[in-house]
C-alpha cells in the first residue's frame, strides 16, 4: 500500500527536486557498476589534466583518470555510506526513543538525560575517536553518523512516541490484550514513522557531508575506494595550477546534500498536518510582514 | 534562579563525566591491549611489556581512569606517548590559532546571518526573499572544505589578495600577518555556519512578526517593517542566543577540517595528527577538552538565556 503522503510529497517543489536528484544519484551508482565512460581506476598518463571536452567530458586529474567516471563510481560510495548511516541511525534512534518513552520512570529519565548529553558530541569528534583506535574507513563514517544522528532522532521521536503511547486507541489496544511489544510494532512505530523518515533524510545528508570531510582528512574512504571526498582532496593539491577541476566533486556533493535536505523538508511538509495548515494560511492576506 | 543554576550545573557535571567515561572506554578499554596498539605489530613482547609498565597500563582500569581525571582537575592533561611533551602546554600554544579563528568565524557568521535572515523574512513571498532562502539552503549543503577551496581559488589564485595557506612563523608578534592568514579560513567557516544561522534568524523573525505586540504596533500606525524592526527584532536576538551553542560546536568541527586545508597550526590539526599517529593519551585529553568546551558553552548559553529573558526567569 502506498502511503498517502507520497503523492503530496511530489506536489511540493522541494520534495520533487529532492526525489528526482536522489533517484538520479542512485541510478548513477547502479549504472556505474556496469558501465562508466572510462575505467575510474585507469590512469592514462598521456591524457593528464585534459580540459573538459571530448572524450573526457569533465576533464582528467593529475594521473589522467577520467573525472566523470570517478564521480560516477563515487556515487556508489555515497549511496553505501548514506544508506548505511541511515540504517544505523534508525536502529539507534528506535532503541533510544523506545527506552526513553516506554520503560519504567527511572529508565526513561536516565535515557532522556543521556540523550541530552550525547547530543553535544559532534559527529566529527565521534569519528576521530573511533578512527584513532580502529583506523579510518567508510565504516567509521557510517558508525559515527549513525550514532550521532541516532541520538538526534531519539530526541525528536521520544516525546512523539510518548504522546502516541498515552493516546486512547493505544490504551484501548492494551486493554484488549496487546503486549507492549505488539503495540510498539502495530501502533506506535507507524504513528511516529513520518517524524522518523524526515530525520532519516537529514541524517543521510549529514552522512554525505561527513564522508567528504573525513575522506579529506584521511579517515574515510581508502585509496582504492572511488569517493567524492577523496577526489576532492586529490585535486586540492594542484589547486594553484588547475583550480577549476575541484568544482566537479564539490558540486556533486553539494547537489546531493541539498537534495536530501530538501527531501527532508518536503517530507515534513507532506506528513505534518499542522505544517500543511500553516502553508494554507499563507494564501490568505498576511496581517504583518 | 539559584535552583536553576544548580540543576543545570549538575547536568553539566553529569555531561562531563559521561563524556570522559565514553572517551576512556573507547580509547582505553575497547581496543584491548593499548600498549600493543601503540607499539605496533613489529614490537617484541619485551618492548610491549616495557611500554605497558612505563605508561601504567598494567594497573587496573578504574585506577587509570581516576588518575586521568585527577590530573585533569589539577590542570595536568598528561604527556604525549611519542614525544613526552606536555599536552596542556601544546594545547595552550595551538589555542592561540584556534581561538582567534573561532571568534572571527562566529563574528562573520552573525554578521552574515542577522541582516540577511531578517531581510529574507521581511521579503517573504517575494522573489528576493525566495532567492535569499534558497541561497541559504544551498550554502548550508556545501562541504566546508570545498567552500575553502573555492575561496582559495578566488582570493589567492585569481586575485592574489590573501595567502592560500599557512600561518606566519612569527605568530602574533606580527599581528597584521597573523590576521591576514586567518581571514580566508574564518570567512570559510563563517559563510557556511552563517548560512545555517540565517535560517534560524529567518524563522525567528517570521515568528516575531506574528506576535500580538508587533501587530499592535502596526495598528498604532507604524509601517509593518518599522513595527517589526523596533519591536520584533529584540525577540529575535533571544532565539539566536539559544542556537549559539550549536554554532560553537559547528565552528569546532569546521576548524578541524579548515585548519588542515589552510595548514594552520591549531588544535584541530593537532587532533588530526595525533589520531593519525594513534597517540591515544593526547587524543583522549584533546577530545575531552573539545567536548567539554561544547558542554560548557551550552551551559553558559542556557544561563544567559535565562538571565536575559524575563519570561524564563519567572517560570
Amino acid at each position: 500500500m502506498m502511503p498517502r503522503w507520497l503523492p503530496r510529497l511530489w506536489q511540493t517543489p522541494t520534495g520533487r527536486f529532492g526525489l528526482i536528484v536522489v533517484a538520479v544519484v542512485a541510478a548513477t551508482a547502479l549504472v556505474s557498476v556496469f558501465w562508466t565512460p572510462f575505467d575510474p581506476q585507469f590512469s592514462d598518463v598521456r591524457a593528464r589534466w585534459s580540459p573538459p571536452g571530448w572524450p573526457h567530458l569533465l576533464g582528467t586529474d593529475d594521473t589522467g583518470r577520467d573525472i566523470l567516471s570517478v564521480l560516477m563510481a563515487g556515487a556508489r560510495t555515497t549511496v553505501f555510506v548514506s544508506v548505511g548511516a541511515g540504517v544505523i541511525a534508525t536502529l539507534v534512534g528506535i532503541a533510544l526513543s523506545a527506552l526513553g518513552a516506554l520503560t519504567a520512570r527511572w529508565m526513561r529519565e536516565t535515557v532522556a538525560v543521556l540523550v541530552d548529553i550525547l547530543i553535544a558530541f559532534p559527529v566529527l569528534l565521534i569519528a576521530m575517536m573511533i578512527s584513532s583506535v580502529w583506523g579510518g574507513s567508510l565504516w567509521v563514517v557510517i558508525w559515527s553518523v549513525g550514532i550521532g544522528f541516532g541520538v538526534n532522532i531519539a530526541r525528536v521521536t521520544r516525546p512523539e512516541l510518548r504522546r502516541v503511547q498515552q493516546s486512547d486507541f493505544v490504551l484501548a489496544a492494551r486493554a484488549s490484550g496487546l503486549t507492549s511489544g505488539q503495540s510498539l510494532v502495530r501502533h506506535l512505530l507507524p504513528n511516529v514513522a513520518p517524524v522518523f523518515i524526515v530525520q532519516l533524510s537529514w541524517s543521510m545528508a549529514v552522512a554525505v557531508l561527513a564522508e567528504a570531510g573525513l575522506s579529506y582528512l584521511g579517515f574515510g574512504a581508502s585509496v582504492v575506494d572511488p569517493s567524492w571526498g577523496l577526489l576532492l582532496s586529490d585535486l586540492q593539491r594542484y589547486i594553484g595550477v588547475h583550480p577549476l577541476s575541484v568544482i566537479w566533486p564539490g558540486l556533486a556533493i553539494t547537489i546531493t546534500v541539498l537534495a536530501l535536505n530538501l527531501l527532508g523538508d518536503g517530507l515534513r511538509e507532506a506528513t505534518d498536518p499542522t505544517l500543511r495548515h500553516r502553508a494554507a494560511e499563507t494564501h490568505t492576506p498576511a496581517v504583518v510582514a | 534562579m539559584i535552583r536553576y543554576v544548580l540543576v543545570r550545573g549538575a547536568l553539566l557535571i553529569a555531561g562531563l563525566l559521561v563524556s570522559s567515561l565514553l572517551i576512556f572506554l573507547t580509547l582505553r578499554v575497547f581496543p584491548g591491549d593499548v600498549a600493543q596498539l601503540i607499539a605496533g605489530t613489529q614490537a617484541s613482547p619485551a618492548e610491549v611489556q616495557a611500554l605497558r609498565e612505563s605508561l601504567g597500563l598494567d594497573r587496573p582500569l578504574p585506577a587509570q581512569y581516576l588518575e586521568w581525571i585527577g590530573g585533569l582537575l589539577r590542570g595536568d592533561l598528561g604527556t604525549s606517548l611519542l614525544s613526552g611533551a606536555s599536552v596542556g602546554e601544546e594545547l595552550l600554544l595551538k589555542a592561540q590559532v584556534t581561538v582567534p579563528l573561532g571568534i572571527m568565524s562566529l563574528v562573520i557568521a552573525v554578521l552574515i546571518a542577522v541582516p540577511f535572515g531578517i531581510l529574507a523574512a521581511v521579503q517573504r513571498g517575494r522573489r528576493g526573499g525566495a532567492a535569499l532562502s534558497f541561497g541559504a539552503q544551498a550554502l548550508a549543503a556545501v562541504p566546508v572544505v570545498w567552500a575553502g577551496m573555492m575561496l582559495i581559488v578566488v582570493f589567492s589564485v585569481w586575485l592574489g589578495w590573501l595567502p592560500p595557506q599557512g600561518f606566519p612563523r612569527t605568530g602574533w608578534s606580527t599581528p597584521g600577518k597573523a590576521v591576514e592568514s586567518l581571514l580566508l579560513p574564518a570567512l570559510t567557516i563563517g559563510i557556511v555556519e552563517g548560512a545555517m544561522l540565517m535560517r534560524f534568524v529567518r524563522s525567528a523573525t517570521l515568528q516575531a512578526a506574528t506576535q500580538d505586540f508587533v501587530r499592535t504596533a502596526a495598528a498604532k500606525g507604524l509601517t509593518r517593517t518599522r513595527a517589526l524592526v523596533s519591536h520584533g527584532i529584540p525577540a529575535v536576538g533571544l532565539s539566536i542566543i539559544t542556537v549559539l551553542g550549536l554554532q560553537v560546536a559547528g565552528i569546532i568541527v569546521g576548524s578541524v577540517v579548515i585548519e588542515q586545508l589552510f595548514t594552520l597550526p591549531g588544535i584541530g590539526r593537532m587532533l588530526v595528527a595525533d589520531v593519525g599517529t594513534r597517540d591515544l593519551v593526547k587524543v583522549q585529553s584533546e577530545l575531552l577538552v573539545l567536548t567539554g568546551f561544547v558542554l560548557i558553552v551550552g551551559f553558559l548559553v542556557d544561563l544567559l538565556h535565562r538571565t536575559i529573558d524575563p519570561r524564563q526567569r519567572e517560570s
